[in-house]
């Protein structure tokens, strides 16, 4: 019989999609009932939450393997996961325990009750009793941030062709955190009217990479200027709210503002949007939503700092019908009524659609789509149903370009995953009256080879370490894309950079011709001349 | 003052005016083993263990003036007793010991303890100042023996054979590709090399070693080339080369392999974390062997192990500063 350990190697072990939905559906078909939803539920990366601190899970393998807390930590700079730094320098057991994946799980659950003595007994006792995958497979249970090698979307297609069901069915039926120890599959993948939670798959866009004009005329096209802010569905149905972000994480008690919608709206409504903080008619900079976001308590400052608001763009279920297969201008139209015919207007507004009279019109408008609060464009066909996951043809984002900046690297630091043991965590500079003063840091954007010749580089040119950090001679110049600017008290240089990247290496460039901190002060008033 | 100490062109022994391994071109260059980054260009007279000799001579130009020495023979420079002994590491490496007013020192070059079947296994010898690499000097790099590794390997080729996959090996063209093919299971399939494992091969064979696998050269028929083991250096990943014997798995064997990490950035089906270098327990079982009072580390995790080397076993332990850049993937 395949385990679970099976899997994750047969997972691990090939590049290709189909090689992995196929290891999947075998592993459904030869597990255990109960194995088999344990296993889907971490393959969808649903699972409980960190049961131990890592700082005590650190000190006890240090223990544990007889080798200083230190030389733990030095491993785990190099390796960049913990998991599997404690796989390699704990001890190799001679009893091979067979990894029953709900014992496992109900050990973790226990975990979290327990007291330190308890957890380090029951954590020990495991590690004395596994080796290999299984070892590496149970840390990760206990550190947190496990990724196998699977998208959603893969597992979501296995689990369809095993159960012999639509995926969009699956989909939608395995949305959001569901409790794998109160489910069974059949309660899982039953459909059920009582699932009154759950949101509809998001309808995706694809970056527009042709020539608009391809698309035809643009009388066709609902034209709507793109928002940064935070994609949601907002639901009430059975006199309840909630309010789902494109990740699928449930934000209703983030978004206390729409908490009285059920009061005013009529049940079986669903509403697709960009939640956003709103002031005087027009949205606030991203980085005022992220300051919202990361508080636990809303605070009555922060409800007047940064106060949310949806602004439509689509409905997706009126009186409890799904009208997703409606042309968009139909669902328009009707979200258009209904925002006039409820008094919504301070928490809901109408996502604006642009008439423009060609292609280059709105062009241009996309070329200053900073000027007016946008980060580009969204073109939407008017007859578009909406549909399920990402798909090319009928909707299309079209961004603003990004701005760029050329930095010197500064300082190294290795990656974790895929990228542990090279140093691809770079640190970048501007020039500040001779100075190089820090400013962002970037992670992708260079290809594997590009990686390894800089690693090398670094290795060779490194002027200090400071744990897992290198500082190194400042000369390799680097052009850095971004989707926004600000001017950020959080920060040294007291600049933020939103979505920071790297574009090209800048080999043609020495150091003294990066650009300087007076260069992106300049970038920050233009961009915010127009909206303030 | 140190009988070994490191300056601008290398690892310099100031009594004998020699080298060891340098990096800049010197006068008299006692050279470890045959991998590029120890053995390199421009020096006006090297030593080396008569098996490297053929190696040198292939990647360095015939021209160049060397001299072959056994393992264990013992010769002066300048009142320094110098004599080369078995590394474990490749074919022809060495430990180089010097001996000079009744001080022991001895410089590792690359090495390992563990067997793997083809060099001549490591000698244990005692000294008071000992020169260990540290390629893999931390406790996450304790890698499992070579020959189940080899077994590990064939078992694979098997599978891919009986699915229809031609299997590139890829290692090293010194020292990995002959441990691969001196184990490969001739009953599973052919077994072919790349061009650069072939010239290793055919220099080796100078000296009286013998390889199995026939060089893939542009008359090689491709299409006869079906379910067999083909050997390649790790530069040969992603090249036209290798794309002409599709349909084939892929895997890498390297002491870096033991990382996921590595496995996946270098997109290869297996990865084989087969090291001709020592591993975190040989290394330490290496330093106490010795016997030494004062251990230097190079290459490597130096930093972490010379620290280790101290705090452990309580002895002296520095650094010295090397230009050896084993960090590199694709060597070891």
């Amino acid at each position: 019989m395949m385990d679970f350990i099976m899997l994750f190697d047969a997972i691990d072990q090939t590049t290709k999609t189909s090689g992995k939905v196929n290891a999947i559906v075998q592993y459904l078909e030869e597990a255990t009932e109960e194995d088999k939803i344990f296993a889907i539920a971490i393959l969808m990366g649903n699972k409980p939450k960190r049961p131990v601190k890592t700082t005590d899970l650190r000190a006890w393998a240090a223990e544990f393997s007889s080798i200083p807390l230190w030389l733990l930590e030095e491993s785990y700079f190099i390796v960049g996961d913990l998991a599997e730094t404690l796989m390699h320098v704990i001890p190799k057991s001679n009893q091979e325990t067979a990894f029953h994946l709900v014992t496992i799980f109900q050990d973790i659950m226990r975990l979290q009750g327990a007291d330190i003595g308890e957890q380090r007994s029951i954590i020990i006792d495991y590690w004395t009793r596994l080796n290999g995958t299984a070892l590496f497979v149970f840390n990760k249970f206990l550190t947190g941030n496990f990724r196998v090698g699977v998208s959603r979307k893969l597992v979501i297609k296995a689990v369809a062709k095993y159960l012999n069901a639509e995926e969009p069915v699956i989909e939608h039926q395995l949305m959001g955190k569901w409790n794998p120890f109160e489910e069974t599959l059949q309660t899982l993948f039953k459909v059920q009217t009582d699932k009154h939670f759950l949101p509809y798959p998001f309808y995706l866009a694809y970056p527009l990479e042709s020539e608009p004009e391809t698309l035809g005329n643009i009388s066709d096209w609902i034209i709507e200027p793109k928002l940064d802010g935070i994609r949601g569905q907002l639901i009430i149905r059975q006199d309840e709210l909630f309010v789902w972000s494109r990740g699928e994480d449930l934000m209703t008690d983030k978004f206390v503002e729409f908490n009285e919608l059920t009061a005013i709206l009529p049940n079986g409504i669903v509403l697709d949007g960009e939640v956003i903080p709103w002031k005087e008619e027009h949205p606030l900079d991203f980085s005022v939503m992220q300051t919202r976001i990361g508080r636990k308590n809303i605070s009555k400052k922060s409800l007047q700092d940064a106060p949310l608001v949806m602004v439509c763009y689509d409905v997706l279920e009126w009186e409890g019908e799904d009208i997703r297969s409606w042309p968009l201008w139909k669902r328009r139209e009707k979200l258009i009524e209904l925002l006039q015919t409820y008094p919504v207007d301070h928490v809901l507004k109408l996502s604006v659609s642009k008439t423009f009279e060609s292609w280059a019109d709105a062009a241009t408008f996309r070329r200053e789509a900073r000027h007016y609060h946008a980060e580009g464009l969204m073109l939407k066909h008017k007859d578009s149903p909406y549909e399920v996951g990402r798909k090319r043809g009928r909707w299309w984002k079209w961004k603003t370009d990004p701005m760029t900046v050329d930095g010197v690297l500064i300082y190294a630091q290795s990656g974790h995953g895929r990228r542990a043991n090279l140093f691809t965590d770079y640190t970048f500079a501007v020039w500040d009256e001779g100075q190089l003063v820090p400013f962002t840091k970037a992670y992708s954007g260079l290809t594997d080879k590009e990686l390894i010749t800089i690693d090398n580089w670094i290795k060779r040119n490194t002027i200090e370490k400071f744990g897992p950090v290198r500082s190194v001679q400042p000369e390799l110049v680097f052009e850095l894309a971004f989707e926004g600017i600000n001017r950020s008290s959080r920060h040294k240089s007291g600049i933020a950079l939103r979505f920071p990247r790297i574009v090209r290496w800048r080999k043609d460039k020495p150091a003294s011709e990066a650009n300087t901190k007076e260069d992106l002060l300049q970038l920050i008033s233009s961009v915010h001349e127009s909206n303030s | 003052m140190k009988l070994l100490s490191v300056n601008d062109n290398g690892l310099y022994c100031n009594v004998g005016d020699f080298y060891i391994d340098p990096w800049k071109p010197v006068k008299t260059a006692l050279i470890t083993h045959g991998h590029s980054d120890h053995m390199r260009w421009g020096m006006a007279h090297y030593i080396c263990h008569h098996h490297t000799v053929p190696i040198l001579k292939l990647r360095l130009g015939e021209e160049n003036s060397v001299q072959g020495v056994e393992y264990g023979e013992e010769f002066e420079i300048k009142g320094v007793k110098i004599s080369f002994h078995p590394a474990g590491h490749i074919i022809g490496s060495a430990q180089i010991k010097l001996s000079y007013q009744g001080e022991v020192w001895v410089f590792t070059g690359d090495y390992k303890l563990a067997s793997d079947g083809v060099s001549q296994p490591y000698e244990q010898l005692r000294c008071d100042h000992f020169i260990t690499e540290s390629t893999f000097g931390l406790p996450v790099y304790q890698f499992p023996s070579a020959h189940d590794i080899y077994a590990a390997i064939n078992r694979w080729w098997k599978k891919n054979a009986e699915e229809g996959y031609n299997t590139v090996l890829l290692g090293y063209a010194l020292g990995k590709a002959q441990n691969m093919l001196a184990h490969a299971d001739r009953t599973i399939g052919d077994i072919y090399l790349h061009g650069a494992v072939a010239n290793v091969n055919a220099a080796l064979n100078e000296v009286g070693y013998q390889f199995q696998g026939e060089r893939i050269t542009s008359d090689t028929d491709r299409s006869r080339i079906k379910e067999a083991l083909i050997v390649a250096p790790p530069s040969a990943s992603d090249t036209p080369w290798l794309r002409k014997l599709k349909p084939y798995r892929i895997g890498m064997c390297s002491g870096w392999m033991q990382l996921r990490g590595a496995r996946r950035r270098r997109g290869v089906d297996m990865g084989f974390p087969l090291s001709d270098h020592c591993d975190w327990k040989q290394l330490n079982q290496a330093v106490l062997q010795t016997g030494a009072k004062k251990v230097y580390v190079t290459h490597g995790y130096e930093n972490v192990f010379s620290r280790w080397v101290a705090e452990e076993y309580n002895l002296q332990s520095s650094i010295f500063k090397t230009l050896y850049n084993d960090e590199e993937e694709e060597s070891a």
